[in-house]
Parts: C-alpha cells; structure tokens; sequence
C-alpha cells in the first residue's frame, strides 16, 4: 500500500459503513448469524487496517504520523485532522484488537442486527477519538461514543439497565458540557492572539493563557475526562454501568471508553496547559491515590464479581493518573502503556465473568464455589488475567505499574509510597475472590459447570499471548511511546521552566540519584 | 442607504413599489386568499388533497421566488425598498427561504392529518398560508409597524389554528388561552413602539439606529421603557422564560402538526425581527439590553429543560425542549455580533426541520382523533414500526444536539458566538441545560426502543436460574421488583403500558406525504450534519448581506 494511503480515515469510515450497512440488512429472510458475521468481519477488516497503521509507524519518531488534513466545517473552524503518535498508536491497536474479541465472545441474545451496529459505531467513534488531532472532532467522536453505549446498556443490559444507562448519560454528558465550552474558549483566546480561528491542537498548544486562565480551562477539560475516566470522586456512575451493561457492554466501556479519559488528559491537558497541569498535579495525584484506596478497599467488600471488577477498574485507572501526572517520562510511558495493559487484562477478566454467568446466571462470589475442577481451562485462564492485574512480574501489569510506580516515587515519593497500598490491597481482593470462586468443595452444580469450549478458548487465547508478550518483552512497544511521551514532558518542562533532568530517561541513574531529581522536581512543583 | 430614504421620504403619496423585495411573501398570501376564493365557489367542499396540492405548489413557489431573491442580492447587495418599510437584504431572504420551507413541510404532514381526521375545506392550508406570510413579512420589516402587522398576520392565524380541532375541549381551551395572552402581548408590543418612537422620533429601524449612533440620549427612560416593552411582545412570541406560560397548554392541545408549525415558523418571524431591531437597530444601547436577554436566555435555558424532565406528555415536553431551545438562540442575540447572528439563524433553520419532523411523528402516533401522546405510548414502537421510531430517535437525538447532527453544529455555533463575547458562564449553563435535556430526549428514545409490558420480560439475561440467597435477591426477583427503588423521573422508563392497551394501537399507519415530510427532516438534521458546510455557509452569506 502506499505511504500516503489515509489508513486512519478509513479506520474510522469501514466501522461506521459498516454499521450503516448492518443497519440497513433486512432482519426478515436473514439468519441472525448473518448480521454477527457481518460485523465480525468489518471488525477484523479494521483490526488488519489498526496493524497496518501499527507496522507503517516509524519507530523512534516523536510527532504525529500518517497526518491527513480536510476542510470540513470551515466555517466554524473545524477541520478533519487527524495522525497518531506514541501515545495513540497502541490505544488504536488495543481497540482494533478488542473489538472483534467483544463481538466473538460476548454476543448479544436478541435483536442481533442493532446490537451489531451499535458496537460497530462504537468502535468508529473511539477510533475517531484516539487519532483526532481537532479539538472539535475529538469532542465529537467523544461524545459520539455516548450514543451507542447509552442504547447497549440500556438495550441490552440487566435489570436495573434503564437507571444504569441514564445515569451514565447524564454524568458524562454533563462533564463534556464543561469541555465543550473550555475547547470553544481557548479556540477564541488562541484567535484574539493570531486573528485565526482553529480547534487544531498542534497549533492551540502555542496559546499563550495567564494563570488562571490555564487553571480554570484545565478544569473545564479535566471535568470531562475525570468523569468518562473515572477519577475519584467522579466515578459514582460507573459501578452501576458496568454491573448493568451486558457483558460486551462492560468490556468496551471499561476496556477502551475509560482510556478516553485518561487519554484525554495526557492528550489534551498536557499539551494545552502545561503550567496549569504542572500547578494542578498535587491534587490530581492526591484523588488518584484517593481512587487506587478506595477502589481496592470497596472492591474488598464486593460480593459480586461485575461489581469487584468495577471497582479495581477505579484504581486501575487511578495509577494511569498517577503516572500521567507524575509528569515524568517514566511516569507518563507507564500511564500509557498501562493504559493498554489494563484494556487487555480487563477485557479478559469481563469476557470470563460473562462467560461464567452464561453458565451459572449468577454473579455472586458466594454462590459459586471449586470452579476449579469442572472448569479447570476457565480457571487458568482466570488465574493469568488475574495474577496481571495483580501486577506479579513476568506479566505486562507488571511493567506498567512499575514504570509508574517509577516515574511516581522519583518526582513525587510519598504518593507513590501511599498508592502501593493499593497493590497490597489489590492482591488480597482478587486473591480472595478468585479463592471463593475457584478454590473449595464445589456443590452439585458447580461441578456440572462447563469449562471453556474450542471457540472460547480460541477468543481469550490472542489475549493470553499479549498479556504475556507485554509481560516479557514489552521493548518494542515502550520504544514506540517513550519519544512522543519525552516529547510532552520537554514541552511541559519548557512552558514551565522545569530544567530537563538529563538522566530521566534511564530509570537505574535516576534511582541513584534520587535525590537531585526529586528535590529539583519539588523544587518547581512547590513554586509554581 | 440614507440617501435612499431621504429620497423616499418627502414623495409621501405612492411609494415606488419593488415588487421582487416582496414577491415570496405576496405568493404566499396571494396563494392563501385565492384558495379561499375558489373553495368558496365550488359547490361541494374542496377536500383536503386538493388544498394540500395548492398548498405545496404555492410555497414551492415562494420558495423559488425566495431563491430568485436570493441571486439579485447576492448580485446587488441589500437594499431597503418600498419607502424604507422593507429591507431586502440576505437575512431578509433567509428568513423567506427558511418559512417557505416550513409550510411546505407543513402542508405534507397537515393532509395527514387532515385525512385521517375526515376534515375536508381548505382552511387548514388556508390559515397556514396566511400565518407563513405575516413570519415572512417580520422577517422583511425594516419598521416597527410592519413587524407589527407581521406579528399579527402570523398570530391571529395561530389562533384559529389552535382551535382547529373543534371536537378536543383542549383545543379550544388552548385557542383561548393563546388568544387572550397573545392579544395583551401584541398591546405590550404596540406601547413599545410608541415609546420607541417617542424617544426616537420615528419607526424605521435603519433610522432609528441612524439616530441614536448620531445623538447621545441622556435621559434615555422612554427609549428603554420602550425596549422593554417590545422585549415583552417578543418574548411572549419566542415564548422564553418568564413569557412562556401559554406554550405547554397550546402545544398539548394544538392539533400536532399545528403545534410544529407554531414551534417552527412562530420561531423563525419572531426571532428574525427579534435580531434586526435589537442586534442591529439598539446595538448603541446593547449594554442596556444585554443583561436582559442574558436573564432570559438563562431562565429559559434552565426552566425549559428542568420542568421537561417532568413532563409525561410528549406534546408538553416538546414545549418545554422548544423553550430550551429558545435559550440557546438568545445566547446568539445575546452575543450581539455577526457571529451571533449567524449562529441564530443557523440554529432557527436547522432547528425547524427537526421541530417539524418530530411533530410529524407525533401526528402519525397520536393515531385517529390525536389524542395518544403520552410517553407510554411510544414504548415498544421500534418493534412495531422500526422506521418511525428510528426516524424519532435522530430527531431527538439532533434536538439533544449528538454529534454529526445539524443541532450538534448549531449549538455549537451559538456557544462560539457566546463565548466570542466573553459569555462564558452563560455557555456552560447552556450546555449544562443540553446535558439535562438530553436525558429526556434520550429517555423517550429508549421507550421506544424498549419491548413492550414489564421491563425484565426478556429470556435468558435475566430471568435465568439463580441460586443462593444473594443472587435471587438481586438478580432473580430484582429483575422484576428493580424499578421499584428508582427516581420517578427514571419511573417513566420501565413503566409498563398495560399490555392490551399496547397491542390495541398495532401499527399506526403513516400516509405517504407525512412519510416524505419525516424523510426530508431527517435526511436534512444528518447529511447537513455531516457536510455542515452549505447550510453555515448560507446562514453566514445571509448575515454578511445583513442591512446595517
């Protein structure tokens, strides 16, 4: 193919033909594994288009790649733009990647043919939010992502789906009002400075804002992303929709539409406002610390697995914040790639859980028990997923979180020390309840519970590798994320006047030399 | 521009008369009183197809005579014409262009109506017609008498159109209301203009700004008692917070696709002439004049979408989404700029395709005698008729403003002319008002998505085996006993219509013309939304031809 051949475009156009397409496909007269097979192929056609974009990236290259400019909406000054970088690369892959493993292994019961083409707009909208490179664009894939969730919650989901749904809606709606007006307002200070008016992020990085400008547009942004995230404490919308979802439901909301928000703030916040996320950081560590406690400490109450999942989910996503703004390249790196980690762990985790209430209807912890000996395929995988959220080394949530862990305790130690308990607490839930699950006597029942058919294993079996691969050999990945992150973290340092610590890049020196690092990166954090 | 009215001015007894600045307008009155004329003189009652076929061919008409308006100002320039009364310029074409288009889409859903009611005559085209002139001449006033004789046109038609249904009490009962309220608002208005005209010393609105950008009034009580006043009258027309009373009772009692006609083209006349005498008659006085309208879009803003959420009736609820939509177009006349402008007129155009679409649903659902508009009554309507209900749902979801919509752009359009203006906090009520709204839009979408009877009825997700006391609990009798625990506001959605009521409606048939009508709005609110580039470019070519 050639070089210029726009891959991402056609990234976001082949989902969304294709859930025109499956839309439109007579339900009478056709077999409903027609619609699925259908959308399962338009997903694997977008997951080959996601590898193409993931070979054409050229390594070791820190800006945007594979850009592609259109006029569209002139008049408001908003432009089709889009690229990938770093940062983006794999998120575009996680989702090309989940997509086609939600549509195998987490089907819908009835009324295949909306089911198929909501999932298949869904994944043109968070594709088209990963590579969107224009503020407007980015909110409207953003917002886009709002409309076929909403329907597969509250279309598809359990019994309290409507309440589920709503509340989800509302929530995250309400965030993005918030952003929606913060993109507009730093588009108009942008233009009362150069007479342009544009929402391109490549040129809005170079606003000039006063202080409390940067601070209050940094929180209209972060209001929008900490929601759709979830950042403590604006999380209370999502145990209910991701207990309420269906299973493909969960497993994209949590897989992919979380790393929106964490996205985002990397994204958005770091680029726009440097100063602002630089001053911010202090608080947005503490509520990511907050959200890695208290996460783990209620998950520890869960009797129910959607729900115990929901809640490691909250301090999953509070260590790619606490990396984030750790503001260091290993901080940032190991938010990003803990980003995909935590897409690939839970969405394995979630498909396992649905699999488990297909055969038993139930999620309580307390009435299953011994899975282990029915099922013993169900359990290992179980185990391995489960031993990666942990964070046991040789697994990739390993090198994520250490890498934030890293990145943390270099700039900012006692956050880092405090958010380790969270690791602790992690360990004894998941243990715990995979204890309860799998572990024991089973009942009749259980004993007749199936364990994993050819086709299941064959749909967590690509998962598996990657969560080892991650795990052992996560080189190639990091090498494609760390120029774009290092490239962020020298525009943030240069907005704000931190000097570069020139032996960041190499953990072991910096660990050395703890001291010098940290005491200059307090220095400037305390100052601003 | 002065030269020509100076000119103008001392020849008193007959003006010059441009036929062209008023040619779509005449077409559709002309139209209105020759239909009138030969119904009248048929033996037997004219019936509603022929009107309708008169109907659509006399907007068609006046539509491309609005185009053709269109062409010579884009090639000439604006212009005032007919002794300085009327002003021919691109927003005045706009405005043209956008009323022809309601009453076409009016005229397609209303013989519908009109069929399945058994009412034959032509006086629903009639009235119609006669109430898209008096919005076309708002639109076209370059005075304050002529927008009051526009004012009227529209309004007294409107009245007899409210009572349309003659066999509904409330029909009647909303007539009444809207009568005698609209009545003491035109008297509102009519003092306004003469304590206008007593500050200024005369009507014309390119004089009156002439006027007050020459002479600085020091003691300027009359003059803003006089804006005030025609504030009210406007009010009251845009139906914005406080001056909103009336709409709920109309809306639900109107005949359906009245009540679109009303939300759209009421609309468009009264915000026309709201933006040429405020943005571009009183922009001297704006710091006067802004607060106020700042007060009003926010009330409006945040009472429409708060008191919708309550609201069982889709007729009701679309009246107060209409006056929530009211709130964002002010955030443009707010703004008082050409961004503002544009982005009003952007938002009035695209929202009245989705207005009528979705009151052309309504009609179709409300069923014979026009009656069935309650939320329950739409539950279940994708399994019934899967193209309606996913028609409803992109009008809706335009409404609630959903990416790649034209009411996504709109909106947009207005929070940048906002925010343009320094109008922040404004911006983010009106998109915190959007979040609210969207949730009863979306929660009437998800109603029709939901199957009929209980909600829970569904095999296999949830009514499966279940074992231990915990997971009966919450899972097993839970998936019947859930919405017992849930917000009313939330009720509504797994409320379940008693069954045989639900199975009594079956399928509501919908006639092909109301079919073409709902397909135009729709095709309209998405393609426009995805290809924006047209419709903005219109709106900002028609504000740049803008008279000043």
């Amino acid at each position: 193919m050639a070089a210029d051949f726009p891959y991402l475009t056609v990234l976001v156009l082949v989902p969304a033909i294709g859930a025109a397409v499956v839309a439109v496909v007579p339900k009478k007269g056709v077999a409903s594994w027609f619609h699925e097979a259908l959308g399962v192929a338009v997903t694997v056609v977008t997951l080959t288009v996601s590898i193409a974009v993931l070979v054409a990236f050229k390594s070791g290259v820190a800006g945007y790649q594979m850009v592609s400019e259109h006029n569209w909406a002139t008049g408001l000054g908003i432009h089709w733009s889009v690229g990938v970088d770093g940062i983006s690369l794999f998120l575009v892959v996680l989702t090309g990647v989940l997509f086609p493993l939600t549509m195998l292994g987490a089907r819908a019961r009835r009324d295949t043919r909306a089911f198929v083409a909501w999932v298949l707009l869904l994944e043109a909208a968070c594709m088209g939010s990963f590579i969107s490179l224009d503020l407007i664009l980015f909110f409207l894939f953003f917002e886009l992502t709002l409309v076929p969730s909403y329907f597969l919650i509250g279309g598809w989901g359990f019994a309290r789906r409507g309440y589920a749904a709503i509340k989800f809606f509302v929530y995250t709606f309400a965030g993005s009002a918030f952003l929606l007006v913060g993109i507009v307002a730093i588009a108009f200070i942008h233009k009362s400075q150069t007479g342009v008016l544009t929402f391109d992020l490549p040129a809005l990085m170079h606003t000039h804002l006063s202080g409390t400008e940067g601070v209050l547009l940094f929180c209209a942004f972060t209001a929008a992303f900490a929601v759709k995230a979830p950042i403590f404490p604006f999380h209370t919308w999502s145990p209910d929709a991701y207990a309420e979802a269906p299973t493909a439901g969960a497993i994209l909301l949590v897989g992919i539409m979380a790393k929106l928000g964490t996205y985002g703030v990397i994204r958005f916040d770091l680029n726009l406002f440097p100063q602002a996320s630089r001053t911010l950081a202090p608080v947005l560590l503490t509520l990511a610390v907050i959200g890695i406690v208290y996460g783990a400490l209620v998950a520890c109450a869960q009797r129910d697995l959607k729900r115990l999942l929901a809640y490691s989910s909250l301090a999953q996503i509070g260590f790619i914040a606490l990396g984030t703004f750790a503001l260091n390249s290993q901080g940032l790196s190991g938010g990003v790639l803990q980003m995909v980690n935590h897409g690939l762990v839970v969405a394995t985790l979630f498909i396992l859980v649905g699999w488990i209430y297909e055969r038993r209807k139930t999620w309580q912890i307390g009435s299953l028990r011994g899975l282990q000996s029915p099922a013993p395929v169900l359990a290992g995988v179980f185990t391995l997923a489960m031993l990666a959220s942990i964070g046991v080394p040789g697994l990739n949530g390993f090198v994520g979180e250490f890498l934030i862990l890293l990145g943390t305790f270099v700039a900012h130690r006692w956050w880092a020390v405090a958010a380790s308990v969270g690791l602790i607490v992690a360990a004894i839930y998941l243990l715990w309840g995979f204890q309860q699950v799998f572990h024991g006597e089973p009942t009749a029942e259980d004993t007749t519970t199936r364990d994993l058919s050819v086709n299941e294993r064959l749909i967590v079996a690509p998962l598996m590798v990657l969560i080892v691969l991650l795990g052992v050999f996560p080189k190639p990945v990091l090498d494609r994320i760390t120029p774009s992150v290092d490239r962020l973290v020298i525009h943030v340092d240069q907005v704000t006047h931190t000097p570069v610590p020139a032996d960041l890049r190499n953990p072991v020196v910096a660990i050395r030399t703890p001291g010098s690092a940290t005491s200059a990166n307090r220095a400037t954090g305390g100052s601003k | 521009m002065t030269g020509l009215v100076a000119s103008a001015a001392p020849t008193i007894h007959v003006p010059h008369v441009d036929y062209l600045s008023i040619l779509p307008m005449l077409i559709m009155l002309g139209g209105a009183i020759g239909l009138m004329v030969v119904s009248s003189l048929l033996k037997r009652i004219m019936d509603a197809r022929s009107g309708t076929i008169v109907a659509v061919t006399v907007s068609a008409a006046a539509l491309v005579a609005a185009l053709v308006q269109w062409d010579h100002v884009a090639t000439h320039g604006p212009s005032v014409t007919i002794a300085g009364a009327i002003a021919f310029d691109g927003f005045d074409v706009f405005i043209q262009i956008a009323v022809s288009i309601a009453m076409l889409l009016t005229a397609l859903v209303g013989d519908g109506y009109l069929r399945r009611e058994g009412i034959d005559g032509p006086e629903f085209h009639v009235l119609a017609m006669v109430s898209a002139s008096g919005a076309m001449m708002m639109g076209a006033a370059n005075d304050l008498i002529v927008i009051f004789l526009g004012l009227e046109i529209l309004s007294i038609a409107l009245y007899v159109l409210a009572a349309f249904n003659h066999r509904r009490a409330e029909s009647g009962e909303a007539a009444l209301k809207y009568f005698v309220l609209g009545g003491f608002s035109s008297a509102v208005f009519v003092y306004g203009i003469a304590l206008t005209y007593g500050a200024t010393g005369t009507t014309n609105l390119v004089q009156i700004a002439d006027y007050l950008s020459r002479n600085v009034i020091v003691h300027n009580g009359v003059l803003l008692g006089g804006l005030a006043l025609l504030l009210v009258g406007f009010g009251f027309k845009i139906a914005a917070v406080p001056f909103h009373m009336w709409s709920p009772d109309v809306y639900e009692g109107s005949p359906s696709p009245v009540a679109g006609f009303m939300a759209a083209v009421a609309k468009v006349g009264a915000f026309a002439a709201l933006l040429r005498v405020f943005v571009t008659s009183f922009p001297t006085v704006r710091a006067d004049w802004q607060p106020v309208i700042w007060a009003l879009a926010c009330l409006s803003l945040v009472l429409g979408a708060v008191v919708a959420l309550t609201q069982r009736d889709v007729k009701r609820m679309m009246a107060y989404s209409s006056i929530n939509h009211v709130g964002f177009i002010l955030l443009g006349v707010e703004a008082c700029s050409a961004r503002g402008v544009s982005a009003s007129l952007y938002y009035v155009f695209t929202y009245l395709f989705m207005v009528i679409g979705t009151f052309a649903v309504i009609t179709v659902v409300a069923g014979r005698g026009d009656t069935r508009s309650s939320i329950t009554d739409y539950r279940g309507l994708a399994k019934r008729q899967p193209l309606l209900a996913l028609s409803f749902a992109v009008l809706l979801l335009g409404q609630a403003g959903a990416p790649f919509t034209t009411g996504f752009l709109a909106k947009l359009g207005v929070i940048e002319a906002s925010v343009a203006d320094q109008g922040y906090s404004l911006a983010v009520i009106a998109m915190l008002s959007g979040a609210v709204a969207a949730f009863f839009y979306l929660r009437l979408a998800v109603t029709m998505f939901s199957p009929v009877g209980p909600v829970g009825d569904i095999p296999d997700d949830e009514a499966g085996t279940t074992n231990g006391p915990d997971a009966a609990d919450t899972y097993g009798s839970g998936a019947r006993s859930a919405p017992d625990d849930q917000p009313a506001s939330i009720q509504v959605l797994t409320d379940a219509a008693p069954e045989a009521d639900v199975a009594a409606h079956g399928p509501v048939p919908v006639p092909a013309l109301t079919k073409v009508a709902i397909g135009t709005c729709v095709a309209f609110t998405v393609v426009f939304g995805v290809i924006p580039g047209p419709i903005l470019n219109f709106a900002h070519q028609a504000t740049l031809l803008l008279l000043r």
